[in-house]
């Protein structure tokens, strides 16, 4: 982890109010992986004062690209830099999924913006397993699809797709998950990822999930991110060290 | 060779430089060491230590405030057991002042803590933490009572000859009696501030943002009050200041050096830019060359008011 300043060269805006950063950055790219996370300072002034979290969307190339939404005062500064000004990046952070093992299918579950990380992931598996993608949001504009592939689609209102929850369709679809070899990556809220992980045990899924918990500093000195072990209750892990990814049985949700 | 003299005095222990990084933003040294040459710096202070492990609050432990934070922790640390067998072997590595910040729940446990540590030559310092806001047994209740402080510095004192800092809260009437109290029980040095107590409401869940409802508040937001204290204990009590609140550059270190501070401590601005310390050491000693000041020590309770 390093700190680095990188020109933004574009914003696009994916979805209504859902953007994206192409940022060049080879420093970086070389080095980053699936899951990993960024923290950028959005401003040198005093306000907003801590770093914001982003989970690396994509890499091409030298660039990097960065998903999210305007959630606040950070991300709205960050929605409107002028293309050219530098970025100042700290990263790459945490711990990144981990590709490897004997699965033939990658199954991708998002909900939301949790979607962020897996253009990233979907490249470099492609050609090397199958993807299968379920994803999920309240309503269509919350369907992000952005560079995904074989994507089933849900809204909790059906404006889009699948009427109802994305683990919901993943039972629709348990015979086409029972009939492949799977690992399952996910990211999502909180409610989601927590009937995910009744579902991956009720099956007994291999499946690591992207975790998410305010923090200040992103790298373990403010210890400001705990998240409950299943291992170890007499303390916490954290989220931006011994994560954000972790194995969906080690942690409580 | 430096061209100005930038050490500065903490009762027996002499800094190479008044600038240290606050317990609880450095960890035990390993994540900053990748940002900041550690060998540079004036001090670092450890997590707070607690006799046995704590767990600390759950979360939501943070939350940014304007040009603030708010933290909960809980005090979070290995204890002193592991962190005498897994920490000390890094930080034995560096050529830097290890101050050991300690909180505890009960006068014994504080005592207990010191006679341990005070065994292990690394540590040069011990930092008594008689203020964090977020542990509803201990620490608030001593750092508001004033027969508390007085008898924890004594008692400690009692068994440790190493330099002995009491680090005062600021959510007290009068700091200055409290700093006096740790002079007169036998305190090398007092450092102000820590935190103060605040809070903040999710409008719409009606909830507080952070788990534990209050927290401690600091960043930029804090510096003026942080100021104010260092100058009041600085007018009333002869002890060396170790100032902290809100320091995010070189121009704050020298506002709390003149306002009475024989050192200071980065905090939050760890967490923004882990790599500050260094820079704001080169900024100060470019600082007093442009200004004709040799010694750094000479800006210390330098007011004019």
């Amino acid at each position: 982890m390093f700190i680095v300043n990188s020109p933004l060269k574009e914003i696009l805006e994916i979805n209504p109010h859902i953007y994206l950063l192409k940022v060049f950055s080879p420093e970086q790219t070389s080095i980053i992986k699936p899951g990993q996370f960024l923290n950028i300072r959005v401003t040198e002034r005093i306000y907003p004062l801590l770093r914001r979290p982003f989970s690396v969307c994509d890499v091409e190339g030298d660039y990097l690209y960065l998903m999210f939404n305007i959630m606040g005062e950070g991300t709205n500064i960050l929605a409107h830099k002028p293309i050219g000004t530098d970025l100042d990046i700290l990263g790459p952070l945490g711990n990144g999924f981990n590709l490897d093992g004997n699965y033939e299918t990658a199954v991708i579950i998002a909900g939301g913006l949790g979607a962020a990380p897996f253009p990233y992931l979907t490249r470099l598996l492609s050609g090397k397993k199958n993807i299968l993608s379920f994803i999920g949001g309240r309503t269509k504009d919350d369907v992000i699809t952005y560079n995904l592939k074989n994507v089933k689609e849900a809204s909790d209102d059906g404006s889009r797709g699948f009427k109802g929850n994305v683990v919901e369709l993943l039972d629709n679809n348990i015979e086409l998950l029972h009939s492949q070899k799977i690992k399952i990556f996910a990211c999502g809220p909180t409610v989601m990822l927590r009937t995910l992980k009744e579902f991956c045990m009720k099956y007994n899924f291999d499946c690591e999930i992207s975790t998410e918990c305010a923090m200040a500093c992103g790298f373990g000195i403010c210890q400001g991110c705990p998240i409950e072990s299943t291992t170890k209750s007499e303390q916490y892990l954290l989220v931006c060290k011994d994560g954000p990814v972790f194995n969906i049985k080690d942690v409580v949700i | 060779m430096s061209r100005v003299d930038l050490s500065v005095k903490i009762g027996s222990l002499t800094l190479r430089n008044p600038i240290m990084l606050a317990s609880g933003t450095v960890g035990y040294g390993n994540e900053i060491s990748e940002f900041t040459d550690l060998n540079r710096l004036g001090g670092i202070v450890t997590k707070s230590l607690s006799l046995k492990p704590r767990k600390g609050n759950p979360p939501q432990r943070i939350v940014e405030t304007p040009s603030g934070m708010l933290n909960a922790i809980g005090l979070a640390n290995v204890g002193v057991e592991v962190f005498l067998k897994e920490k000390i072997p890094f930080l034995k590595k560096f050529d830097v002042p290890l101050i050991c910040n300690i909180a505890a729940s009960t006068i014994e446990e504080y005592v207990e803590c010191t006679k341990i540590l005070t065994e292990e030559e690394t540590i040069k310092a011990f930092e008594i933490n008689v203020s964090c806001p977020n542990v509803i047994e201990g620490g608030l209740s001593f750092g508001n009572d004033l027969k508390a402080v007085a008898l924890v510095t004594e008692k400690v004192r009692a068994v440790t000859d190493k330099t002995l800092i009491i680090k005062l809260s600021p959510n007290v009437s009068y700091i200055a009696e409290f700093a006096k109290a740790a002079k007169e029980n036998g305190a090398d040095a007092v450092s102000a501030i820590n935190t103060l107590v605040g809070a903040a409401f999710n409008i719409f869940t009606r909830k507080p943002k952070i788990q534990n409802i209050t927290g401690g508040l600091s960043g930029p937001a804090i510096k003026p009050i942080a100021i104010a204290k260092v100058l009041e204990i600085s007018r009333q009590v002869d002890i060396p200041i170790i100032g902290i609140g809100g320091i995010m550059d070189w121009k704050d270190v020298i506002e709390f050096m003149i306002a009475g501070s024989s050192a200071i401590q980065i905090g939050t601005l760890n967490f923004i830019d882990p790599s500050a310390p260094g820079k704001i050491i080169n900024q100060i000693e470019d600082y007093c060359i442009k200004n004709g000041i040799e010694k750094i020590s000479s800006l210390i309770a330098s007011y004019q008011l």
